[in-house]
């Protein structure tokens, strides 16, 4: 039946293509060379508050181990510090992929330096400026590395060092310092118990400072996972602890009641 | 020497009438009158000492190593044109580096001699250039592929050894590798006998001074590759002198 | 009836399969305030500490004001990025200078190349706000202010920052004697600038949420530079 009758074969797909001709998908018949060109407009899977504090003689940074996809808690159990050398160790929220890319960039840094041979190792400033400059200069190409990132470090000379630098080269320095969530949770929490101790923590004081800024966070981030990995620097050396789990009480919850 | 290659030696890009390359050879040459070098693969990992011959007492000590890292598990020694064999160390960390990259995982060293080799030879190919006056020793140790070791001369040859030798006095020093049971030797057994070949081998009149360079890549080290920790090679350069000197009194 | 339809879905100058255009900002701004005040002998500048982004306090310690010789300092607000890297670039071609010609630059050839150097990046500038302060040849303190891209001026008195038009009028009326009738000019001295200079910050820090903390004063004179810190408002 020639006049599509109910007999007749439905189309193949609708709107489809007539046999032997090509089809565009919606969305996909742009030559791509009429887009304008484009980087890294937003994360992908993320990581997010990053916590450092320093106290007499060391450094610790704090970060939770979850990659976030969206809203999706992707990945639950992946590490955000790297430890750089015995001095140094780098925490990152943000993109994780970028972060990755820092990371083996910055291995293999570390690596050719070993091969030298002298006992040279960089110090906190000095990664924490080269740092600096790779995140500017990606900016400056309007193609981000989209983190923030805390450089935590102990050096015989320098002392404890801070700091922070983000995805558009804005960097400093500070005794307490949160990204992401944790600039707005953490961070206040930090400085009051950190002025109000003096402006000087014991290396007990500072973990569990962030002890109890990683369970705040862990509360109120909708993007915090349950469990942290802590980098403690000293003039002993660097280690990145193994992930520990954050206890929460939920007592409360069944006097909450929804109106 | 002047006589030999006669018409036929000026290019690396040409073959003699009876098939040989002579620029390569040259090379090899190059090689044969620099200071020893020495590599044995043992049970638990891999030593190389070299015999740093130095032709002025201006000199700073440890200065042109002989023994470089060339990535956290591969060490490289070298006999020959000094320039030449940094070059060579260059380009396997490049190497090295570059697999990290691609593959996020310590380069196998077979690979990683592959691609050096093939750089080497393709200095061999062309007028333009001059090939390494280089024979350079490559060692890891990894708990997948144990303790490896290979060599590669001027012309880009290459083979895995279980022991192997370059430098002024190779033939002698192969004579006393043969005698030596590596497979059941440890690293610190290797260290003193290779201190012991280099201080026996080495020719006091020609060449007054030299430096000793030791290091290893083994199990001990954690498959990193070191230089053999100062107690250590001191202690075997004393045994190496003290055999030497009882050598002489048994002469006597 | 189709055709129809399909104009109202879709306007027709809607860009249908185009993704939509979230541009990456390269900036941001980190707030803050600068004033410099130049005397017949001296010159001071001076910023705040605060380093801001948004509603966040970032650091409250972080200078504004950059020793570029012994006797000329910069005091640079805006975007702290663009910041970093500017004196970052000034200091190294003061370096080159100093190498290639064996003697410090001048505060008068820096206020030149500084502009140069903002020019340079007319189509993707340093959003930074600066002001020159020094010592010029003659003995006599001088200060220069610059707009992002190199616009620059020499003055006795500027301010720039998030505060600055607040503190400007202030400077304006107090150093400049400007928009009045027989007022008395009294040659600006040392102390007087000093103290006007704390009181125009107390004043901006209880009007501008990006200026505080504390205020970092600079005060250059041919005998040479003394630098003070006087704790502002913290919130």
């Amino acid at each position: 039946m020639a006049d599509g009758g109910q007999f007749s074969a439905a189309p193949f797909w609708q709107n489809g293509p007539s046999p032997g001709q090509f089809y565009n998908t919606p969305g996909t018949n742009l030559a791509s060379s009429q887009l304008p060109r484009t980087y890294t407009q937003q994360p992908i899977v993320t990581g997010t508050s990053v916590l450092g504090v320093t106290f007499t003689g060391g450094v610790v940074i704090a970060a939770d181990t979850l990659g976030s996809y969206g809203s999706l808690a992707r990945f639950r159990d992946i590490s955000r510090l790297l430890k750089v050398n015995e001095k140094v160790a780098i925490g990152a929220s943000g993109d994780y992929a970028d972060f990755q890319f820092i990371r083996d960039i910055i291995n293999q840094k570390v690596l050719d330096g070993k091969c030298l041979n002298d006992n040279y190792c960089y110090s906190p400033v000095a990664i924490h400026t080269w740092l600096t400059r790779i995140l500017y200069n990606r900016r400056t190409k309007i193609n981000p590395l989209w983190n923030n990132i805390i450089v935590g470090g102990y050096d015989e000379n320098e002392g404890s060092y801070l700091g922070y630098v983000d995805k558009l080269g804005v960097a400093y320095q500070a005794p307490t310092i949160a990204t992401g969530y944790g600039s707005y949770i953490a961070q206040p929490l930090l400085r009051q118990s950190y002025e109000s101790n003096n402006n000087n923590f014991t290396e007990e004081q500072a973990l569990s400072a962030i002890e109890r800024c990683m369970r705040v966070l862990l509360y109120r981030d909708g993007r915090s996972g349950n469990q942290y990995e802590v980098a403690i620097i000293t003039k002993d050396g660097c280690q990145v602890t193994s992930p520990k789990p954050i206890s929460t009480n939920w007592d409360i919850a069944e006097y909450v009641k929804y109106v | 020497m002047s006589s030999i290659g006669t018409g036929y030696d000026l290019s690396a890009s040409q073959f003699s009438p009876d098939g040989r390359v002579f620029q390569v050879e040259y090379a090899a040459k190059a090689v044969e009158s620099s200071g020893s070098i020495i590599a044995i693969r043992c049970k638990d990992g891999v030593v190389i000492g070299v015999e740093k011959i130095l032709s002025s007492r201006l000199h700073e000590k440890s200065s042109n190593q002989k023994i470089y890292n060339v990535d956290r598990h591969v060490g490289m020694g070298f006999a020959g044109i000094q320039a030449d064999g940094r070059k060579v160390v260059s380009i396997a960390r490049d190497e090295a580096s570059e697999y990290r990259q691609n593959y996020g995982s310590d380069v196998p060293l077979k690979q990683l001699v592959n691609r050096v080799a093939s750089y080497i030879h393709a200095y061999t190919l062309y007028s333009s250039v001059r090939p390494f006056g280089v024979s350079a020793v490559l060692a890891s140790y990894s708990e997948a592929y144990g303790p490896e070791l290979y060599m590669i001369e001027p012309s880009g040859l290459y083979w895995g050894y279980r022991a192997c030798a370059a430098g002024k006095a190779k033939q002698a020093v192969k004579t006393e590798l043969e005698k030596i049971k590596a497979n059941d030797m440890t690293c610190e057994e290797i260290v003193k006998e290779i201190a012991r070949i280099i201080y026996v081998v080495h020719d006091e009149i020609k060449d007054k001074l030299f430096e000793l360079e030791l290091s290893w890549v083994c199990k001990a080290t954690n498959g990193e590759h070191q230089l053999v920790p100062a107690d250590i090679a001191s202690e075997a350069i004393r045994l190496a002198k003290h055999a030497m000197e009882e050598d002489l009194d048994d002469d006597d | 009836m189709a055709a129809e339809l399909k104009k109202a879905i879709y306007p027709e100058n809607a860009t249908i399969g185009l993704p939509t255009q979230h541009r990456f900002d390269p900036y941001t701004l980190n707030g803050g305030t600068i004033v410099g005040v130049a005397g017949d002998n001296f010159a001071i500048l001076a910023g705040d500490t605060r380093l801001s982004e948004g509603f966040m306090i970032h650091s409250r310690d972080t200078s504004k004001i950059y020793k570029l010789t012994e006797k000329t300092f910069l005091g640079t607000c805006g975007f702290q990025g663009d910041v970093l890297t500017l004196t970052r670039l000034l200091n190294a071609r003061l370096t080159m200078y100093e190498f290639e010609h064996r003697k410090k630059m001048s505060s008068t050839a820096i206020s030149q190349m500084l502009s140069t150097v903002l020019y340079y990046r007319r189509f993707f500038p340093y959003y930074t706000f600066n002001i020159l302060a020094g010592i010029d040849t003659d003995g006599k303190g001088c200060i220069y202010s610059y707009d992002a891209v190199g616009n620059y001026e020499k003055h006795t008195y500027h301010a720039s920052g998030t505060a600055s038009s607040m503190l400007q009028p202030l400077l304006d009326n107090q150093v400049g004697y400007l928009n009045q009738e027989g007022v008395r000019r009294v040659p600006l001295t040392i102390d007087k600038a000093r103290t006007l200079i704390k009181d125009v910050f107390i004043s901006a820090t209880e009007r501008d949420m990006y200026t505080g903390d504390s205020l970092h004063i600079v005060t250059i004179t041919s005998d040479g530079v003394t630098e003070d810190h006087f704790p502002l408002r913290r919130d």
